[in-house]
């Protein structure tokens, strides 16, 4: 649905985005993660033809970014939720949507109907006459996605669309997108919440001006290599410590009583750990397996990459 | 290009005008005080030194060049809402969203120019109409009927007053949309009145005959010929990018 090819934007001689490739399914939802900066509203930018590229390709339901009559039909069939709200503060939350729904051409029936639907859902129906410079962050945020949802587009992007929002209304906004995922709707979320993008995202993007890396949440964190055990002794004794450096392990930390070692395969390697620690006269209080957080990917990447 | 989509955006436009007093006020205010205070300068003027006011031979030489003194005011008046329609996106930063949308440049911009016209050819007219009616009712009695109106001013409030709306609509807009703050935008734009001072001025100094009915229809001929210019000029300036990027 979305496709990307080496696509990258330079302000002057300054790289924005730098050769970025991927591709997102119909019915996707994909996350562009990555720190301030790094260039995430400007792929949005370009992808839904408000700036123009410096080079590569991108398409849109196999419409050609950057071409001029393509790029009329992508805005057909997108909806924008951008990082500013931009909402109309003199007119009211229904105005604002009706608005937009004439400009997407919708039927008067259509726009009725659907900004109902999107208001109701959202938690704003009450407020529909309500001008919107009286309403709350929250509240606005959440009328921009309703506004770029008037028109049923097929791909969604939304630019950082929980930024600002307390906890709650956090929640009623991830929960309203995996609605969204549940219509079949590709999403293109960017955000720099390592949270949301775990929990709603397919696939994740990492961008710090390049893209760093791309996959599943699940995939992400296994692609740093291993994971850790956690070993908590009676006492971390000499004896147990140099049993252990004799195994093939990839690193050991102690901190107290609690050894945290570097694992590529736990499934395996815990046996032969516990074996030398027993051997070796140790006494084991408790055992864990953590795997490497999506933090822990994102924080080695980006900082990779900045380096 | 879709007329009907410009007219919504215009409509939208009209909306939030409702709202904005200081957009109101720059619209009314100019015409209602030249309406009222000219007449009452010219009923007033003359009458020192037991003198029994202006006399009506020369009452007929000031009133004519009056008329031409609205396509000034027409130019003028659509600075401050001309400039609101493109900058008041810019500030509430709008713009962004709305050029998501399969909106045309032309489309965008016709859709302004609709909501600064509008408005400005109704303060215009009515501004104009209620200062010949005052000027009638002080100058009847000296030259013996109603002045106004006439041809000249049909010609001055049907053709040249819109035009000249239309010529500073378009000059703001494009302004507007380049510059990236508000005052710069509002100071450029009020240059628009320049040329129609210049052509005012040399009516005051008998360079032009502007009491001239064919005079004034040549002034409409070359100005409609410069807005038709002015539109392609707007569309071909306007630059969705540097307008999204430039603007702080
Ligand atoms: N109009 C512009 N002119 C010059 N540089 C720009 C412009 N817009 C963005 N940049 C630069 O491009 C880089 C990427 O900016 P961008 O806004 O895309 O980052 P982002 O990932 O969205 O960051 P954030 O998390 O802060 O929203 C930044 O270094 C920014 O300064
Ligand atoms: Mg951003």
């Amino acid at each position: 649905m979305i496709e990307a090819i080496n696509l990258t934007k330079r302000f002057g001689n300054l790289t924005a985005v730098d050769g970025i490739s991927f591709q997102v399914d119909e019915g996707e939802v994909f996350g562009l993660l990555g720190p301030n900066g790094a260039g995430k509203t400007t792929t949005v930018r370009m992808l839904c033809c408000l700036i123009s590229k410096s080079g590569g390709e991108a398409r849109i339901a196999g419409y050609e970014v950057g071409k001029d009559p393509d790029s009329l039909e992508i805005r057909r069939l997108i909806g924008l939720v951008p990082d500013n709200v931009g909402l109309y503060d003199d007119l009211s939350a229904y105005d604002n949507l009706d608005f937009y729904g004439k400009l997407y051409e919708c039927t008067e029936e259509k726009r009725k109907a659907n900004i109902q639907r999107l208001l109701t859902m959202l938690g704003l129906w009450e407020k529909k006459d309500v001008l919107v410079g009286t309403f709350s962050k929250g509240m606005k945020q959440k009328l921009a996605i309703a506004r770029a949802l008037v028109h049923d587009p097929k791909v969604l992007f939304m630019d950082e669309p929980t930024a600002n929002l307390d906890p709650e209304s956090s929640k009623t906004v991830r929960d309203f997108i995996l609605d969204l995922k549940k219509e079949k709707r590709t999403i293109f979320l960017n955000t720099h919440n390592l949270d949301e993008a775990q929990r709603i995202c397919d696939r994740i993007g990492i961008l710090n001006i390049k893209l760093v890396a791309v996959g599943t949440p699940q995939d992400l964190e296994r692609s740093l290599s291993g994971r850790k055990t956690v070993i908590t002794l009676k006492e971390a004794s000499k004896e147990v410590l140099a049993a252990l450096k004799q195994l093939p392990l990839e690193d050991i930390t102690v901190d107290g009583n609690t050894l945290t070692i570097g694992v590529s395969n736990p499934e395996e390697q815990n046996a032969a750990i516990m074996e030398a620690i027993v051997k070796a006269g140790g006494q084991v209080i408790s055992v864990n397996i953590t795997s490497s957080s999506l933090e822990d990917v994102y924080l080695k990447l980006v900082r990779r990459t900045d380096s | 290009m879709k007329l009907s989509k410009s007219w919504v955006i215009a409509a939208k436009d009209f909306r939030t005008f409702r709202k904005k007093r200081n957009v109101i006020s720059s619209l009314i205010v100019v015409p209602l005080i030249v309406a009222i205070l000219i007449p009452l300068v010219i009923s007033f003027a003359g009458h020192r030194n037991g003198q029994n006011g202006i006399p009506a031979t020369e009452l007929l030489t000031l009133l004519p060049a009056f008329a031409f003194f609205y396509v000034m005011i027409a130019a003028y008046i659509p600075t401050p809402i001309a400039s609101y329609t493109i900058i008041g996106e810019k500030v509430e930063k709008s713009l962004e969203p709305l050029l998501a949308t399969p909106t045309t440049d032309g489309e965008i911009l016709l859709g302004k120019g609709i909501a600064a016209f509008l408005p400005s050819l109704a303060a215009v007219l009515g501004g104009s109409a209620l200062f010949m009616a005052v000027m009638d009712l002080v100058t009847r009695s000296k030259i013996g009927y109603y002045y106004f109106p006439n041809w000249n001013t049909a010609a001055v409030m049907f053709l040249l007053a819109p035009l000249a709306i239309l010529f500073s609509v378009e000059l703001n807009v494009i302004v507007s949309s380049r510059v990236s703050d508000v005052r710069t935008s509002q100071q450029l734009g009020a240059l628009t009145v320049l040329p129609f001072a210049a052509l005012y001025v040399s009516g005051e100094l008998n360079l032009v005959d502007l009491g001239s009915l064919s005079n004034l229809l040549i002034i409409a001929g070359v100005l409609l010929v410069v807005d038709i210019l002015l539109f392609f000029v707007s569309r071909a300036t306007f630059r969705r990018e540097e307008i999204l990027t430039k603007w702080k």
